[in-house]
């Protein structure tokens, strides 16, 4: 362990993340003009705030656009001239993110299709989350020495559902890196990944009233870093809505079909099963999937396998998935695959 | 379910199957059994519980009597003789299901099983179960160990198993992982010999009496048999033919004491009359031989390398001077002195090692700076001093593995990770709140009008909006950023749960003690019952559907036991109690439709049947 001395980031330098919703189509249609500026107004100094709490603290931003996303500052990075500049009052890094943003929006723009009036879009938050991961995987790899990552997610518009899996697999991977994933949702509802997201890796999620007041909210709770969290009380979810949702139509279910090769779950029954085709091999005997996939109760998964072969775990033959009976015990996906006769012994 | 009552005409043959009888009537029940004669006035009535029966005989189909003898462990046993074979076969089958029972009496509840075809021969018949599983004594004592170690467990199997909901294999089907684990952590060690050199026997001295008391525990002569295999052997050959075990042991103390006071004018003459005391007295012969083999058997390549002692000049005390004088203390003078030893050793190693130059031994240089070459050669090709050193302790822990301490070699399966239950009783309230069928991503009201052109140049002219004008000043009003905090504030430190508090602390420790306990315990027997309730669809056979209906008269039970715990608590917690309760009721509601459902589909199918029939 680095002395006191050679260590230079004590426990409350932070490297803060902070995810921003560009999402065009949102900000547009929120009730009241100038909503975007108005958010602006209240987040660009709130990340002035965090680079001042602590001399060592870093700042990433990242934008979640329609289309595509992007890093749009590192504070972290040397050569900055525009600390130099600052234009009525605003300091130089929130010009270069501003900057940055246009540059952004207007590549996004090239990169979403002909005019068409969509009904209901959503910012790619997977692509952000997995920036972001990327960029905390390449500071933890420099060494032992390094600030306490954390991720803030300020998200407007609601989520994606075809992005279920994603975020699901991102919020495993940064549950793995002991990454918390801090949710401020600005939106009109409850976003369910991100209660799912901050109840998983042990983040704070907040869904604050006023738009005004989004500075007061946002200095309050979230930029504690991760050292003073332990002895300071912040807001915890109120309740989690723990629901998986289907491959097919990415709806939340609560009855539900799940292939027993791969784990994919379908709200109704498939003869094939879309993520990994229909396949005649074997798995060997004994296999056992232990993992908790959105937490979900499967306590109320309906038993219907597929046509796959398995063996069954009593006696062993290989039988087709039509004789089979899955089992799935409650609050994970573990599945013990028995033929019908041995499973009258379960 | 009534447990079975047998009754049945039998004659009791008191001393064997020679014996005429006395005619009476048999009555067995599920713990014991009544005879009483026809003859009110004989004397011989039974009473006797099947605790003391070990086993049962039976005589073979066929043969002239048709007989059951139920033995005792001690020898005896009653026999009765039944008029046919058939009424013997229903009792022997009764106490062959009796104890089954009691093999499984501690564990589970009375099971009469369907009697089987067991071949009737003149076989003692050992208490047997009629499943392909046989209960052994070791799984059935490692199954009272797990429920006595877990209460939820034992309470969980006391409900269910005891209560005649499941059965026993099914109970444990699932909990093989638990057994296993169980078993590994039962094997014990087998415990070795004491440190303490037992066999070195030290006598009591009573020097009022002149009594010299020996005393040996088994421990003690198993010590001795072991290191002094003479002794051993004596005793095997003398004990019991020549000489009880008490005087074998006065002989050999007697020997230990001769030896023992150095009094070998004594031990000589006293070996000399005592032939057995001899052979306490002699060498052990069979230690030698021994020795003799095992030195056979040792490695003479073992390559002594290097040991201390080649590291002369730090050795004090050795040896003679080269002079011939004997080295005197002579701690003083700071130049060591070399002794002749160490010269002659030097020498030595050096001609071992041989000559390793090829260099003709003319110029002094040469040979000299030869000979540093081939030493640096000879130190590079050498390994380092780690990997030799990773190779030795790799060789050190194959030698020294001691198979008792070794883990269990667990199975290659990543065993189930089974998430606590009481994590989700938060998130189920959350549930509750939502009515079913409600999706995450509903009905989106802020739909966008805009183009995709307009939306994204609104957004440009708000960032060049920002950009111009500035931040405000200042950026939040203070009244509003006042009702921030304050609202905050309030959520944080309010004391209705859902609103967000320690996270440690869950909704159920806010409950009286006994509520939170019996909410528990519901909750797990409803996992543990849906679990079967699930797993048994489709019902193929008789046995499923019971199973089933038991399950499902267990689950109504819980169903009504449910209202009455939120009745139970006080009104202010009632409410958290109700949101608790609230998904478990769903959850059995989802069960109870399948059944509905399903035993409806069964009864419209029969109906057709039938009128198809018709």
């Amino acid at each position: 362990m680095a002395s006191a001395t050679s260590n230079p980031y004590t426990d409350d330098v932070s490297l803060l993340i902070v995810l921003m919703d560009t999402n065009p189509y949102f900000w547009g249609a929120m009730n009241g003009a100038a909503a975007f500026s108005q958010f602006l107004n209240q987040v660009l100094p709130f990340l002035n705030s965090i680079l001042l709490l602590n001399q060592l603290n870093q700042l990433v931003v990242i934008a979640t656009g329609v289309n595509s996303c992007d890093y749009l500052y590192d504070s972290s990075r040397v050569g900055h001239e525009s600390e130099k500049r600052s234009t009525k009052g605003i300091p130089g890094h929130s010009l270069e993110i501003l900057q940055k943003l246009e540059d952004f929006i207007a590549k996004d723009q090239q990169l979403s299709n002909s005019d068409e009036a969509p009904g209901k879009i959503c910012s790619l938050l997977s692509g952000s989350l997995s920036l972001a991961l990327c960029y905390i995987q390449r500071i933890l790899r420099t060494g032992p020495v390094h600030p306490q990552p954390r991720i803030l997610c300020l998200q407007a518009s609601p989520d994606g559902s075809e992005q279920y899996v994603a975020i699901m697999n991102a919020i495993f991977s940064a549950q793995r890196s002991m990454v918390p994933i801090d949710s401020c949702v600005v939106g009109s509802e409850d976003s369910a990944f991100l209660q799912q997201a901050s109840y998983i890796t042990g983040g704070v999620y907040q869904k604050p009233q006023h738009l005004d007041g989004l500075f007061q909210c946002l200095s309050m709770v979230f930029a504690t870093d991760l050292h003073s969290r332990r002895f300071l009380k912040l807001p915890t979810p109120t309740g989690v809505d723990f629901r998986a949702s289907c491959f097919c139509h990415k709806e939340p279910i609560g009855m539900g079909y799940v292939c027993s090769v791969c784990l994919s779950i379908f709200c109704k029954y498939h003869t094939k099963c879309s993520t990994c085709g229909p396949t005649k091999q074997v798995p060997p005997r004994g296999y056992s999937f232990s993992f908790t996939y959105g937490m979900a109760k499967w306590s109320r998964l309906c038993l219907r396998p597929f046509k796959f072969f398995l063996r069954c775990l009593v006696c062993g033959f290989p039988r087709r998935g039509m004789d089979l009976r899955i089992f799935v015990p409650p609050h994970t996906i573990s599945l013990r695959v028995t033929s019908n006769l041995c499973s009258a012994k379960i | 379910m009534e447990p079975p009552v047998v009754t049945m005409r039998a004659k009791y043959k008191a001393s064997g199957p020679k014996d005429p009888g006395v005619a009476g009537v048999l009555t067995m029940r599920d713990d014991s059994f009544i005879f009483r004669p026809n003859d009110p006035s004989s004397s011989v009535k039974l009473d006797v519980s099947f605790r003391c029966i070990k086993g049962h005989k039976f005589s073979k189909e066929g043969s002239k009597q048709a007989l059951l003898n139920l033995t005792q462990d001690k020898g005896g046993g009653y026999m009765f003789e039944f008029a046919n074979f058939k009424d013997r076969d229903v009792c022997r089958d009764l106490v062959v299901c009796i104890f089954d029972n009691w093999t499984g009496r501690v564990l589970g509840r009375l099971q009469c099983l369907p009697p089987s075809d067991q071949s009737a021969q003149v076989v003692p018949a050992q208490p047997t179960t009629q499943h392909d599983n046989q209960l052994s004594m070791a799984e059935m004592e490692q199954r009272m160990n797990l429920l006595r170690e877990d209460s939820e467990l034992q309470k969980l199997h006391r409900q269910l198993v005891i209560g005649g909901v499941l059965t026993e294999t099914e109970f444990w089907a699932t909990r093989k992982n638990l057994l296993d684990d169980a078993a590994h952590k039962a094997s014990k060690q087998r415990a070795g010999f004491k440190s303490a050199m037992l066999a070195d026997v030290r006598p009591l001295t009573d020097g009022r009496t002149n009594k010299v008391t020996f005393s040996l525990t088994p421990e003690i002569i198993h010590q001795i048999f072991a290191e002094k295999p003479a002794v051993h052997q004596a005793f095997l050959k003398f004990v019991p033919s020549k000489m009880s075990e008490r005087d074998f042991w006065t002989k050999y103390c007697r020997a230990e004491y001769l030896h023992r006071t150095k009094n070998s004018v004594a031990a000589a003459a006293e070996a000399a009359e005592d032939e057995e005391l001899a052979v306490f007295l002699k060498h052990d012969d069979i230690l030698a031989s021994e020795a003799r083999r095992k030195i056979r058997r040792v490695d003479p390549t073992v390559d002594m390398a290097a040991d201390l002692g080649d590291d002369y000049s730090h050795l004090p005390g050795h040896g003679i001077l080269r002079d011939g004088s004997k080295e005197s203390v002579d701690s003083e003078s700071e130049l060591p002195k070399r002794t002749l030893l160490q010269d002659l050793n030097r020498h030595a190693a050096v001609v071992l090692e041989g000559r390793t130059l090829d260099v003709e031994l003319g110029d002094t240089r040469t040979v000299a700076e030869a000979l540093a070459r081939s030493k640096q050669a000879e130190v590079a090709t050498e390994t380092s001093d780690e990997t030799e050193n990773q190779k030795r302790l790799e060789r050190v822990s194959q030698m020294t593995e001691i198979e008792d301490l070794q883990a269990p070699r667990s199975l290659p399966y990543a065993p189930l990770c089974i998430k606590d239950p009481r994590e989700y009783f938060d998130s189920q309230r959350a549930n509750a709140f939502k009515a079913t069928g409600d999706t995450g991503s509903g009905v989106n009201k802020d739909c966008c009008h805009l183009s995709t052109k307009q939306a994204y140049e609104s957004l440009r002219a708000q960032i060049l909006e920002v950009k111009s004008v500035g931040f405000k000043d200042p950026i939040v009003i203070p009244d509003l950023a006042l009702k921030v905090l304050n609202d905050v504030n309030q959520q944080l430190s309010s004391t209705d749960p859902q609103l967000g508090k320690n996270p440690q602390a869950t909704v159920l420790d806010m409950l009286p003690h006994r509520t939170k306990e019996e909410l528990l315990q519901h909750w797990t027997s409803i996992q543990e019952l849906l679990r079967h309730f699930w797993s048994s669809y489709p019902l193929t056979t008789t046995f499923l559907h019971a199973k089933v209906n038991r399950v499902k008269d267990a689950m109504a039970q819980i169903y009504r036991k449910l209202p009455e715990v939120k009745e139970s608590v006080q009104s202010e917690f009632r409410h958290q109690v109700s949101l608790l309760v609230k998904p478990m009721l769903q959850v059995l509601d989802e069960a109870f439709k399948h059944y509905d459902a399903e035993m409806q589909k069964r009864s419209t199918k029969t109906s057709e049947g039938r009128n198809g029939i018709l």
